[in-house]
Protein backbone atom coordinates (compact mmCIF):
# COMPACT_ATOMS: atom_id res chain seq x y z
CA UNK A 1 0.00 0.00 0.00
CA UNK A 2 1.20 3.43 -0.59
CA UNK A 3 1.38 6.06 1.78
CA UNK A 4 -1.35 8.31 0.59
CA UNK A 5 -3.81 5.39 1.32
CA UNK A 6 -2.90 4.81 4.62
CA UNK A 7 -4.66 5.43 7.79
CA UNK A 8 -3.33 7.45 11.08
CA UNK A 9 -3.20 4.53 12.72
CA UNK A 10 -0.60 2.82 10.15
CA UNK A 11 1.16 5.94 9.27
CA UNK A 12 2.07 6.53 13.10
CA UNK A 13 3.22 2.71 13.46
CA UNK A 14 5.46 3.04 10.36
CA UNK A 15 6.91 6.72 11.55
CA UNK A 16 7.22 4.99 15.31
CA UNK A 17 8.70 2.45 13.69
CA UNK A 18 11.21 4.60 11.75
CA UNK A 19 10.02 3.31 8.64
CA UNK A 20 8.96 6.52 7.08
CA UNK A 21 9.66 9.79 7.78
CA UNK A 22 7.21 12.79 7.81
CA UNK A 23 8.47 14.84 5.03
CA UNK A 24 7.73 11.39 3.13
CA UNK A 25 4.15 11.24 4.28
CA UNK A 26 3.44 14.59 3.53
CA UNK A 27 5.36 14.82 0.30
CA UNK A 28 3.22 11.13 -0.60
CA UNK A 29 0.24 13.32 0.64
CA UNK A 30 0.73 16.78 -2.08
CA UNK A 31 1.86 13.76 -4.84
CA UNK A 32 -1.74 12.64 -4.52
CA UNK A 33 -3.24 15.33 -4.59
CA UNK A 34 -1.42 16.76 -7.20
CA UNK A 35 -2.31 13.70 -9.13
CA UNK A 36 -6.34 13.54 -8.96
CA UNK A 37 -7.53 16.78 -7.39
CA UNK A 38 -8.26 18.47 -10.72
CA UNK A 39 -11.01 15.35 -10.96
CA UNK A 40 -12.05 15.36 -7.44
CA UNK A 41 -11.71 19.43 -6.91
CA UNK A 42 -12.22 18.98 -3.35
CA UNK A 43 -9.18 21.53 -2.14
CA UNK A 44 -10.20 25.84 -2.51
CA UNK A 45 -6.47 26.37 -0.86
CA UNK A 46 -3.66 24.42 -0.30
CA UNK A 47 -0.81 24.80 2.06
CA UNK A 48 2.11 23.06 0.98
CA UNK A 49 5.14 25.34 1.84
CA UNK A 50 3.96 25.07 5.70
CA UNK A 51 3.10 21.67 5.88
CA UNK A 52 6.85 20.85 4.59
CA UNK A 53 8.28 23.05 7.12
CA UNK A 54 6.09 21.51 10.31
CA UNK A 55 7.26 18.08 8.47
CA UNK A 56 10.90 18.96 8.90
CA UNK A 57 10.32 20.54 12.28
CA UNK A 58 9.18 16.66 13.14
CA UNK A 59 11.86 14.51 11.73
CA UNK A 60 13.43 13.96 15.19
CA UNK A 61 11.65 11.45 16.69
CA UNK A 62 12.03 12.65 19.98
CA UNK A 63 10.42 15.89 18.91
CA UNK A 64 7.53 14.22 17.80
CA UNK A 65 4.99 14.04 21.18
CA UNK A 66 1.42 15.26 20.33
CA UNK A 67 -1.37 12.91 19.40
CA UNK A 68 -1.59 13.56 15.92
CA UNK A 69 2.20 14.10 15.14
CA UNK A 70 3.36 13.90 11.52
CA UNK A 71 -0.58 13.47 10.61
CA UNK A 72 -1.87 14.83 7.58
CA UNK A 73 -5.54 16.96 8.02
CA UNK A 74 -7.42 19.05 6.31
CA UNK A 75 -9.89 21.44 7.30
CA UNK A 76 -13.57 22.36 5.64
CA UNK A 77 -13.13 25.84 4.85
CA UNK A 78 -15.57 27.82 7.21
CA UNK A 79 -12.93 27.01 9.61
CA UNK A 80 -10.46 29.93 10.70
CA UNK A 81 -6.99 29.44 9.82
CA UNK A 82 -4.58 31.75 10.95
CA UNK A 83 -2.97 33.31 8.10
CA UNK A 84 -4.41 31.16 5.29
CA UNK A 85 -7.47 32.36 3.20
CA UNK A 86 -10.80 30.85 4.81
CA UNK A 87 -13.54 31.47 2.14
CA UNK A 88 -16.52 29.51 3.38
CA UNK A 89 -16.34 28.96 -0.27
CA UNK A 90 -18.09 32.70 -0.77
CA UNK A 91 -17.56 35.35 -2.46
CA UNK A 92 -18.45 37.07 0.71
CA UNK A 93 -14.93 35.71 1.77
CA UNK A 94 -12.69 35.31 -1.71
CA UNK A 95 -9.86 37.11 0.23
CA UNK A 96 -10.71 36.59 3.87
CA UNK A 97 -6.87 35.94 6.01
CA UNK A 98 -8.43 34.90 9.34
CA UNK A 99 -6.06 36.71 12.28
CA UNK A 100 -6.88 33.60 14.43
CA UNK A 101 -7.22 29.96 14.48
CA UNK A 102 -10.18 28.08 15.29
CA UNK A 103 -9.87 26.27 18.89
CA UNK A 104 -10.03 23.08 16.72
CA UNK A 105 -7.60 23.93 14.29
CA UNK A 106 -5.72 25.10 17.23
CA UNK A 107 -6.22 21.57 18.78
CA UNK A 108 -4.89 19.50 16.21
CA UNK A 109 -1.76 22.04 15.39
CA UNK A 110 -0.92 21.73 19.19
CA UNK A 111 -1.35 17.74 18.63
CA UNK A 112 1.37 18.33 16.09
CA UNK A 113 -0.78 17.09 12.82
CA UNK A 114 0.32 18.74 9.75
CA UNK A 115 -2.58 21.13 7.72
CA UNK A 116 -2.64 20.23 4.25
CA UNK A 117 -5.27 22.95 3.15
CA UNK A 118 -8.90 24.25 3.60
CA UNK A 119 -11.68 22.24 1.32
CA UNK A 120 -14.58 23.35 -0.45
CA UNK A 121 -17.83 22.67 0.52
CA UNK A 122 -21.12 24.66 -0.38
CA UNK A 123 -21.89 28.23 0.50
CA UNK A 124 -21.33 28.75 4.23
CA UNK A 125 -22.93 25.31 4.66
CA UNK A 126 -26.39 26.02 3.18
CA UNK A 127 -26.40 23.05 0.76
CA UNK A 128 -26.20 19.32 0.27
CA UNK A 129 -24.14 18.37 -2.95
CA UNK A 130 -20.84 21.01 -3.04
CA UNK A 131 -22.92 22.62 -6.07
CA UNK A 132 -23.58 25.79 -4.26
CA UNK A 133 -19.73 26.88 -3.93
CA UNK A 134 -18.98 30.26 -5.47
CA UNK A 135 -15.62 28.66 -7.30
CA UNK A 136 -16.81 25.26 -8.41
CA UNK A 137 -18.55 21.84 -7.83
CA UNK A 138 -16.47 19.36 -5.91
CA UNK A 139 -17.05 15.89 -7.85
CA UNK A 140 -17.97 12.63 -6.26
CA UNK A 141 -14.64 10.16 -7.07
CA UNK A 142 -16.73 7.27 -6.82
CA UNK A 143 -18.15 8.75 -10.24
CA UNK A 144 -17.06 11.98 -11.19
CA UNK A 145 -19.87 12.41 -12.64
CA UNK A 146 -21.86 13.10 -9.58
CA UNK A 147 -22.24 15.04 -6.42
CA UNK A 148 -20.14 14.25 -3.71
CA UNK A 149 -23.07 15.41 -0.82
CA UNK A 150 -22.48 17.92 1.36
CA UNK A 151 -22.25 21.08 2.50
CA UNK A 152 -18.56 19.07 3.89
CA UNK A 153 -18.76 17.59 0.03
CA UNK A 154 -14.66 18.56 0.15
CA UNK A 155 -13.92 17.06 3.14
CA UNK A 156 -15.82 13.47 2.15
CA UNK A 157 -14.35 13.61 -1.60
CA UNK A 158 -10.79 14.55 -0.28
CA UNK A 159 -10.64 11.33 2.24
CA UNK A 160 -12.56 9.21 -0.21
CA UNK A 161 -9.70 9.94 -3.24
CA UNK A 162 -7.45 8.98 -0.29
CA UNK A 163 -5.67 12.70 -0.84
CA UNK A 164 -6.10 13.17 3.26
CA UNK A 165 -6.47 10.69 5.68
CA UNK A 166 -8.89 12.87 7.83
CA UNK A 167 -10.70 16.21 7.42
CA UNK A 168 -12.55 17.98 9.91
CA UNK A 169 -16.30 19.09 8.32
CA UNK A 170 -19.37 20.71 10.22
CA UNK A 171 -22.82 19.48 10.56
CA UNK A 172 -25.92 20.87 11.02
CA UNK A 173 -28.59 18.75 8.94
CA UNK A 174 -26.22 16.12 8.17
CA UNK A 175 -23.45 17.93 6.35
CA UNK A 176 -20.99 15.25 7.75
CA UNK A 177 -22.75 12.30 7.81
CA UNK A 178 -24.79 12.59 3.80
CA UNK A 179 -21.80 13.35 1.79
CA UNK A 180 -19.39 10.43 3.94
CA UNK A 181 -22.53 8.45 2.91
CA UNK A 182 -22.45 9.43 -1.22
CA UNK A 183 -18.31 8.77 -1.12
CA UNK A 184 -18.29 5.77 1.13
CA UNK A 185 -16.27 7.00 4.52
CA UNK A 186 -16.94 7.50 7.64
CA UNK A 187 -18.16 10.75 9.03
CA UNK A 188 -19.26 11.78 12.38
CA UNK A 189 -20.73 14.67 14.48
CA UNK A 190 -20.53 14.34 18.05
CA UNK A 191 -23.06 15.58 20.33
CA UNK A 192 -24.37 19.61 20.33
CA UNK A 193 -21.32 20.98 22.83
CA UNK A 194 -18.97 18.39 22.45
CA UNK A 195 -16.35 20.05 20.07
CA UNK A 196 -15.80 24.05 20.04
CA UNK A 197 -17.27 26.26 17.43
CA UNK A 198 -15.15 29.38 18.21
CA UNK A 199 -13.67 29.93 15.11
CA UNK A 200 -15.72 28.20 12.83
CA UNK A 201 -18.11 30.22 10.63
CA UNK A 202 -21.72 29.89 12.23
CA UNK A 203 -24.93 28.88 10.25
CA UNK A 204 -27.60 27.74 13.00
CA UNK A 205 -25.46 27.87 15.86
CA UNK A 206 -27.79 25.86 18.08
CA UNK A 207 -27.22 23.02 15.67
CA UNK A 208 -24.14 23.60 13.96
CA UNK A 209 -21.18 20.81 15.02
CA UNK A 210 -17.96 20.29 14.18
CA UNK A 211 -16.58 16.76 13.34
CA UNK A 212 -14.66 13.87 11.89
CA UNK A 213 -14.62 12.22 8.60
CA UNK A 214 -11.78 9.31 7.94
CA UNK A 215 -11.66 5.87 6.16
CA UNK A 216 -12.37 4.08 9.60
CA UNK A 217 -13.45 4.63 13.04
CA UNK A 218 -10.40 4.42 14.60
CA UNK A 219 -8.80 7.48 13.03
CA UNK A 220 -12.32 8.97 13.88
CA UNK A 221 -11.87 8.21 17.49
CA UNK A 222 -8.21 9.49 17.50
CA UNK A 223 -9.33 12.59 15.85
CA UNK A 224 -12.29 12.84 18.35
CA UNK A 225 -9.49 12.51 20.86
CA UNK A 226 -7.74 15.52 19.56
CA UNK A 227 -10.48 18.36 19.25
CA UNK A 228 -13.00 17.41 21.87
CA UNK A 229 -13.80 19.33 25.28
CA UNK A 230 -15.18 22.31 26.73
CA UNK A 231 -13.62 25.07 25.08
CA UNK A 232 -13.47 28.93 27.62
CA UNK A 233 -13.77 30.65 24.30
CA UNK A 234 -17.28 28.95 23.10
CA UNK A 235 -19.98 29.33 25.79
CA UNK A 236 -21.45 26.84 24.45
CA UNK A 237 -19.32 23.90 24.83
CA UNK A 238 -19.80 20.97 27.37
CA UNK A 239 -17.59 21.18 30.99
CA UNK A 240 -18.25 17.37 30.45
CA UNK A 241 -15.22 14.60 30.58
CA UNK A 242 -13.62 13.20 27.70
CA UNK A 243 -12.85 9.79 27.49
CA UNK A 244 -10.42 7.94 25.72
CA UNK A 245 -12.43 7.39 22.41
CA UNK A 246 -9.73 4.92 21.30
CA UNK A 247 -10.65 3.00 24.36
CA UNK A 248 -14.31 1.82 22.58
CA UNK A 249 -12.06 -0.03 19.82
CA UNK A 250 -13.81 -3.11 20.88
CA UNK A 251 -15.59 -5.54 18.52
CA UNK A 252 -17.57 -6.62 21.09
CA UNK A 253 -21.36 -5.67 20.92
CA UNK A 254 -23.31 -8.68 22.68
CA UNK A 255 -26.02 -7.19 24.45
CA UNK A 256 -26.46 -3.97 23.27
CA UNK A 257 -29.75 -2.67 22.51
CA UNK A 258 -30.09 -1.24 18.61
CA UNK A 259 -33.44 0.23 17.76
CA UNK A 260 -34.48 0.91 13.94
CA UNK A 261 -37.16 3.51 13.81
CA UNK A 262 -40.00 2.08 11.16
CA UNK A 263 -40.68 5.17 10.20
CA UNK A 264 -37.61 5.93 8.36
CA UNK A 265 -37.79 2.34 7.32
CA UNK A 266 -41.70 3.32 5.40
CA UNK A 267 -40.24 6.28 3.93
CA UNK A 268 -41.42 6.47 0.31
CA UNK A 269 -38.49 8.40 -0.56
CA UNK A 270 -36.10 5.28 0.43
CA UNK A 271 -34.15 3.38 -2.10
CA UNK A 272 -35.01 -0.43 -1.69
CA UNK A 273 -31.06 -0.88 -2.81
CA UNK A 274 -30.09 1.25 0.70
CA UNK A 275 -33.30 -0.28 2.72
CA UNK A 276 -31.76 -3.95 2.16
CA UNK A 277 -27.91 -3.28 2.78
CA UNK A 278 -29.17 -1.68 6.24
CA UNK A 279 -31.75 -4.32 7.32
CA UNK A 280 -28.71 -6.95 6.07
CA UNK A 281 -26.53 -5.01 8.63
CA UNK A 282 -29.24 -5.43 10.95
CA UNK A 283 -29.25 -9.33 10.53
CA UNK A 284 -25.11 -8.85 11.11
CA UNK A 285 -25.43 -6.89 14.15
CA UNK A 286 -27.85 -9.74 15.15
CA UNK A 287 -25.49 -12.13 14.85
CA UNK A 288 -23.13 -10.22 16.71
CA UNK A 289 -24.75 -10.74 19.59
CA UNK A 290 -26.74 -7.58 19.77
CA UNK A 291 -30.77 -7.15 20.46
CA UNK A 292 -32.29 -5.30 17.70
CA UNK A 293 -35.74 -4.03 17.73
CA UNK A 294 -38.18 -1.57 16.03
CA UNK A 295 -38.77 1.89 17.95
CA UNK A 296 -41.00 4.49 16.94
CA UNK A 297 -40.23 8.15 16.33
CA UNK A 298 -43.83 9.74 15.55
CA UNK A 299 -42.51 13.37 15.18
CA UNK A 300 -39.77 12.92 12.92
CA UNK A 301 -41.57 13.36 9.94
CA UNK A 302 -41.66 16.95 10.60
CA UNK A 303 -37.89 17.37 11.36
CA UNK A 304 -36.90 19.20 8.12
CA UNK A 305 -40.04 21.35 7.84
CA UNK A 306 -38.41 22.51 11.90
CA UNK A 307 -35.18 22.21 10.53
CA UNK A 308 -36.42 24.94 7.63
CA UNK A 309 -37.66 27.33 9.76
CA UNK A 310 -34.93 27.38 12.85
CA UNK A 311 -32.11 26.54 10.68
CA UNK A 312 -32.78 30.01 8.26
CA UNK A 313 -33.83 32.15 11.07
CA UNK A 314 -30.83 31.51 13.11
CA UNK A 315 -29.25 31.80 9.77
CA UNK A 316 -30.34 35.21 9.22
CA UNK A 317 -29.08 36.76 12.52
CA UNK A 318 -25.22 34.75 11.60
CA UNK A 319 -24.77 36.45 8.71
CA UNK A 320 -25.64 39.48 9.75
CA UNK A 321 -22.11 40.39 10.00
CA UNK A 322 -21.27 39.93 6.69
CA UNK A 323 -21.82 43.61 6.48
CA UNK A 324 -18.60 44.82 4.36
CA UNK A 325 -17.19 47.04 7.14
CA UNK A 326 -14.70 45.09 9.34
CA UNK A 327 -13.91 42.23 6.50
CA UNK A 328 -15.28 40.56 3.40
CA UNK A 329 -16.96 42.09 0.36
CA UNK A 330 -17.88 45.76 0.25
CA UNK A 331 -19.52 47.86 -2.47
CA UNK A 332 -17.20 50.38 -2.76
CA UNK A 333 -19.24 52.78 -5.16
CA UNK A 334 -22.36 53.49 -2.50
CA UNK A 335 -22.47 56.44 -1.43
CA UNK A 336 -25.06 55.94 1.59
CA UNK A 337 -24.56 52.79 4.11
CA UNK A 338 -27.86 51.15 3.24
CA UNK A 339 -26.75 51.09 -0.16
CA UNK A 340 -23.12 49.55 0.96
CA UNK A 341 -24.81 46.91 3.23
CA UNK A 342 -27.63 45.88 0.60
CA UNK A 343 -25.55 45.93 -2.37
CA UNK A 344 -22.39 44.31 -0.47
CA UNK A 345 -24.44 41.50 0.38
CA UNK A 346 -26.56 41.27 -2.95
CA UNK A 347 -22.84 40.84 -4.47
CA UNK A 348 -21.23 38.26 -1.87
CA UNK A 349 -24.51 35.70 -1.30
CA UNK A 350 -25.19 33.19 -3.57
CA UNK A 351 -28.91 32.63 -4.04
CA UNK A 352 -29.23 29.69 -1.51
CA UNK A 353 -27.79 32.14 0.85
CA UNK A 354 -29.94 34.86 0.24
CA UNK A 355 -33.12 32.35 0.46
CA UNK A 356 -32.55 31.29 3.95
CA UNK A 357 -31.07 34.46 4.99
CA UNK A 358 -34.56 36.40 3.78
CA UNK A 359 -37.03 32.83 4.87
CA UNK A 360 -35.21 33.37 8.14
CA UNK A 361 -35.89 37.00 8.41
CA UNK A 362 -39.23 36.17 7.70
CA UNK A 363 -40.04 34.02 10.39
CA UNK A 364 -38.95 35.89 12.63
CA UNK A 365 -41.01 39.07 11.78
CA UNK A 366 -43.47 40.31 13.68
CA UNK A 367 -46.91 38.61 13.08
CA UNK A 368 -44.61 35.07 11.62
CA UNK A 369 -42.76 34.91 14.79
CA UNK A 370 -45.22 32.92 16.53
CA UNK A 371 -46.41 30.56 13.53
CA UNK A 372 -43.43 29.62 12.29
CA UNK A 373 -40.65 29.82 15.28
CA UNK A 374 -42.21 29.58 17.99
CA UNK A 375 -43.93 26.53 16.71
CA UNK A 376 -41.08 24.79 14.85
CA UNK A 377 -39.50 25.52 18.43
CA UNK A 378 -42.19 23.55 20.61
CA UNK A 379 -42.02 20.76 17.60
CA UNK A 380 -38.38 20.64 18.11
CA UNK A 381 -39.19 19.89 22.07
CA UNK A 382 -41.39 17.20 20.89
CA UNK A 383 -38.89 15.60 18.42
CA UNK A 384 -36.19 15.40 21.20
CA UNK A 385 -38.66 14.14 23.77
CA UNK A 386 -39.45 11.04 20.72
CA UNK A 387 -35.67 10.45 21.61
CA UNK A 388 -35.82 10.98 25.15
CA UNK A 389 -38.68 8.01 25.30
CA UNK A 390 -36.04 5.92 22.93
CA UNK A 391 -33.07 6.18 24.80
CA UNK A 392 -34.91 5.59 27.79
CA UNK A 393 -34.55 1.55 27.09
CA UNK A 394 -32.33 1.15 24.03
CA UNK A 395 -28.87 1.53 23.62
CA UNK A 396 -28.17 3.51 19.90
CA UNK A 397 -30.41 3.67 16.69
CA UNK A 398 -29.60 2.44 13.57
CA UNK A 399 -30.98 4.22 10.26
CA UNK A 400 -30.10 4.56 6.56
CA UNK A 401 -27.76 7.79 6.06
CA UNK A 402 -29.70 9.19 3.19
CA UNK A 403 -32.61 7.45 1.34
CA UNK A 404 -31.06 7.38 -1.92
CA UNK A 405 -27.32 6.95 -2.91
CA UNK A 406 -24.86 10.31 -5.05
CA UNK A 407 -26.83 11.64 -7.30
CA UNK A 408 -25.73 13.34 -10.58
CA UNK A 409 -24.46 16.57 -10.72
CA UNK A 410 -27.10 19.52 -12.25
CA UNK A 411 -29.54 16.66 -11.69
CA UNK A 412 -31.17 19.02 -8.92
CA UNK A 413 -30.23 21.81 -10.36
CA UNK A 414 -33.67 23.47 -10.38
CA UNK A 415 -35.34 22.03 -7.48
CA UNK A 416 -33.96 23.64 -4.47
CA UNK A 417 -35.46 22.19 -1.73
CA UNK A 418 -35.44 18.38 -2.65
CA UNK A 419 -31.71 17.97 -2.35
CA UNK A 420 -32.10 18.67 0.86
CA UNK A 421 -34.87 16.13 1.55
CA UNK A 422 -32.07 14.08 1.44
CA UNK A 423 -30.96 14.87 4.82
CA UNK A 424 -34.44 13.99 6.46
CA UNK A 425 -32.60 10.66 8.11
CA UNK A 426 -29.67 13.05 9.72
CA UNK A 427 -31.35 15.83 10.62
CA UNK A 428 -33.18 14.94 13.81
CA UNK A 429 -29.97 14.13 15.49
CA UNK A 430 -29.11 18.02 14.87
CA UNK A 431 -32.44 18.93 16.34
CA UNK A 432 -31.96 17.23 19.79
CA UNK A 433 -28.51 17.33 19.44
CA UNK A 434 -27.24 13.83 19.38
CA UNK A 435 -24.04 12.00 18.69
CA UNK A 436 -24.26 10.40 14.96
CA UNK A 437 -22.20 8.38 12.57
CA UNK A 438 -22.29 7.59 9.19
CA UNK A 439 -20.46 4.42 8.12
CA UNK A 440 -20.15 2.26 5.01
CA UNK A 441 -22.43 -1.21 4.45
CA UNK A 442 -22.33 -1.80 0.77
CA UNK A 443 -23.07 -0.17 -2.40
CA UNK A 444 -26.20 -0.08 -4.29
CA UNK A 445 -25.80 0.01 -8.04
CA UNK A 446 -22.27 0.50 -7.47
CA UNK A 447 -22.53 3.49 -5.80
CA UNK A 448 -21.55 3.81 -1.44
CA UNK A 449 -24.35 3.58 0.83
CA UNK A 450 -24.11 4.84 4.43
CA UNK A 451 -25.70 3.29 7.71
CA UNK A 452 -26.34 5.83 10.49
CA UNK A 453 -25.61 4.71 13.97
CA UNK A 454 -27.03 7.65 16.53
CA UNK A 455 -26.58 7.84 20.50
CA UNK A 456 -27.54 9.52 23.16
CA UNK A 457 -26.12 12.75 23.91
CA UNK A 458 -22.52 12.58 25.35
CA UNK A 459 -22.34 8.80 24.42
CA UNK A 460 -20.25 9.22 21.75
CA UNK A 461 -17.99 5.94 23.14
CA UNK A 462 -20.74 3.34 22.59
CA UNK A 463 -21.11 5.29 18.95
CA UNK A 464 -17.79 4.21 18.18
CA UNK A 465 -18.21 0.97 19.46
CA UNK A 466 -20.78 -0.26 17.46
CA UNK A 467 -19.47 1.39 14.49
CA UNK A 468 -15.70 0.01 14.81
CA UNK A 469 -17.62 -3.69 15.52
CA UNK A 470 -20.14 -3.45 12.05
CA UNK A 471 -16.02 -2.42 10.04
CA UNK A 472 -14.29 -5.20 11.69
CA UNK A 473 -17.17 -7.69 10.73
CA UNK A 474 -17.69 -6.42 7.34
CA UNK A 475 -15.34 -5.25 3.73
CA UNK A 476 -17.12 -2.53 2.82
CA UNK A 477 -14.56 -0.06 4.16
CA UNK A 478 -11.61 -2.00 2.62
CA UNK A 479 -13.42 -1.40 -1.27
CA UNK A 480 -10.83 0.90 -3.20
CA UNK A 481 -12.16 3.32 -5.51
CA UNK A 482 -10.52 4.09 -9.15
CA UNK A 483 -10.84 7.59 -9.78
CA UNK A 484 -11.72 8.45 -13.34
CA UNK A 485 -10.29 5.81 -15.32
CA UNK A 486 -7.21 5.91 -12.75
CA UNK A 487 -4.82 2.24 -12.33
CA UNK A 488 -6.01 0.01 -9.16
CA UNK B 1 -52.15 32.64 0.89
CA UNK B 2 -48.54 33.18 -0.60
CA UNK B 3 -45.88 36.03 -0.35
CA UNK B 4 -46.32 38.94 -2.52
CA UNK B 5 -43.71 40.90 -4.18
CA UNK B 6 -44.21 43.63 -1.54
CA UNK B 7 -43.99 41.04 0.95
CA UNK B 8 -40.80 40.32 -0.32
CA UNK B 9 -39.31 43.77 -1.02
CA UNK B 10 -39.83 44.31 3.06
CA UNK B 11 -38.09 41.06 3.68
CA UNK B 12 -35.03 41.60 1.19
CA UNK B 13 -34.71 45.12 3.38
CA UNK B 14 -35.31 43.85 6.58
CA UNK B 15 -32.26 41.41 5.39
CA UNK B 16 -30.45 44.17 3.49
CA UNK B 17 -29.78 42.30 0.45
CA UNK B 18 -30.79 44.09 -2.92
CA UNK B 19 -32.95 42.23 -5.09
CA UNK B 20 -33.03 43.19 -8.73
CA UNK B 21 -36.66 43.36 -10.34
CA UNK B 22 -36.63 39.87 -12.22
CA UNK B 23 -35.08 38.18 -8.57
CA UNK B 24 -38.33 39.17 -6.72
CA UNK B 25 -40.69 37.25 -8.52
CA UNK B 26 -38.18 34.13 -8.44
CA UNK B 27 -37.92 34.88 -4.69
CA UNK B 28 -41.60 35.11 -4.38
CA UNK B 29 -42.31 31.75 -5.87
CA UNK B 30 -39.09 30.03 -3.95
CA UNK B 31 -39.75 31.21 -0.24
CA UNK B 32 -43.64 30.15 -1.17
CA UNK B 33 -42.53 26.57 -1.79
CA UNK B 34 -40.60 27.03 1.42
CA UNK B 35 -43.56 28.36 2.98
CA UNK B 36 -45.66 25.86 1.67
CA UNK B 37 -43.34 22.80 3.17
CA UNK B 38 -43.09 24.22 6.73
CA UNK B 39 -46.78 25.12 6.73
CA UNK B 40 -46.66 21.16 7.80
CA UNK B 41 -46.22 22.02 11.06
CA UNK B 42 -49.18 23.97 11.90
CA UNK B 43 -51.51 20.62 11.87
CA UNK B 44 -49.27 19.77 14.93
CA UNK B 45 -51.03 20.63 18.61
CA UNK B 46 -48.49 22.11 20.51
CA UNK B 47 -50.76 23.01 23.04
CA UNK B 48 -48.34 23.36 26.30
CA UNK B 49 -45.37 22.29 25.00
CA UNK B 50 -42.75 23.98 26.40
CA UNK B 51 -40.16 25.39 23.55
CA UNK B 52 -36.57 23.91 22.70
CA UNK B 53 -34.77 26.60 22.65
CA UNK B 54 -31.25 25.15 23.50
CA UNK B 55 -30.62 21.41 23.60
CA UNK B 56 -28.57 21.86 26.50
CA UNK B 57 -29.23 23.04 29.81
CA UNK B 58 -28.20 26.80 29.63
CA UNK B 59 -26.39 28.91 31.92
CA UNK B 60 -24.50 32.38 31.95
CA UNK B 61 -20.93 31.62 31.75
CA UNK B 62 -18.89 34.20 33.85
CA UNK B 63 -15.20 34.91 34.10
CA UNK B 64 -12.71 37.32 36.20
CA UNK B 65 -12.36 40.59 33.69
CA UNK B 66 -8.43 40.33 32.88
CA UNK B 67 -6.97 41.87 30.07
CA UNK B 68 -5.67 39.12 28.42
CA UNK B 69 -3.77 39.53 24.85
CA UNK B 70 -6.21 39.89 21.96
CA UNK B 71 -5.31 39.86 17.83
CA UNK B 72 -3.21 42.99 16.80
CA UNK B 73 -5.46 45.98 15.74
CA UNK B 74 -2.99 46.36 12.67
CA UNK B 75 -3.72 42.58 11.54
CA UNK B 76 -7.47 42.92 12.34
CA UNK B 77 -7.64 45.76 10.23
CA UNK B 78 -5.83 44.61 7.59
CA UNK B 79 -9.26 42.75 5.98
CA UNK B 80 -11.24 45.79 5.89
CA UNK B 81 -12.06 46.63 2.75
CA UNK B 82 -11.58 50.19 3.44
CA UNK B 83 -9.70 51.72 6.20
CA UNK B 84 -7.94 54.83 7.22
CA UNK B 85 -6.03 56.54 10.26
CA UNK B 86 -6.43 52.85 11.86
CA UNK B 87 -9.91 52.68 11.27
CA UNK B 88 -12.11 51.29 9.34
CA UNK B 89 -14.19 53.62 6.36
CA UNK B 90 -17.94 53.70 6.07
CA UNK B 91 -19.64 56.47 3.76
CA UNK B 92 -21.26 59.12 5.77
CA UNK B 93 -24.14 57.84 8.32
CA UNK B 94 -25.73 61.42 9.19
Amino acid sequence: MELHELGLYELQSKLNQGEVSPQEIINAIFKRIHEVDDKVKAFLTLDEENAIKKAAALCKGENRTGLMAGMPFALKDLICTRGLRTTCASRMLENFIPTYDATVASRLNNAQGILIGKLNMDEFAMGCSNELSAFFPTHNPWDLNRVPGGSSGGAAAAVAAREVPVALGSDTAGSIRQPAAYCGVVGFKPSYGRVSRWGVAAYASSMDQVGVIARNVEDCALVLNTIAGKDPLDGTSADIEVPDYTSYLIPDIKGLRLGYPREFFAQPALDPGIKDLVEEALRKYEDMGAIVEEISLPYSEYALPVYYIIGPAEASANMACYDGVRFGLRDLEADNVLDMYCNSRANGFGDEVKRRVMWGTYVLSSGQYEAYYLKAMKVRRLIKNDFDNVFAHIDLIITPTTPTTAFKLGEKNNDFLTSCKNEVFTVSANLAGLPAISIPCGFSDGLPVGMQIIGSAFNEGKVLQAAYAFQQNTPYHQYKLQIGGEQK
Amino acid sequence: MTLTIKEIEDIALLARIKLQEDEKDKFAQQLNIVREFTNRIKELDTEGVEPLTHVLPTYNVFRDDNVCPSSPREEMLSNGPLVEDGQYKVPKIM
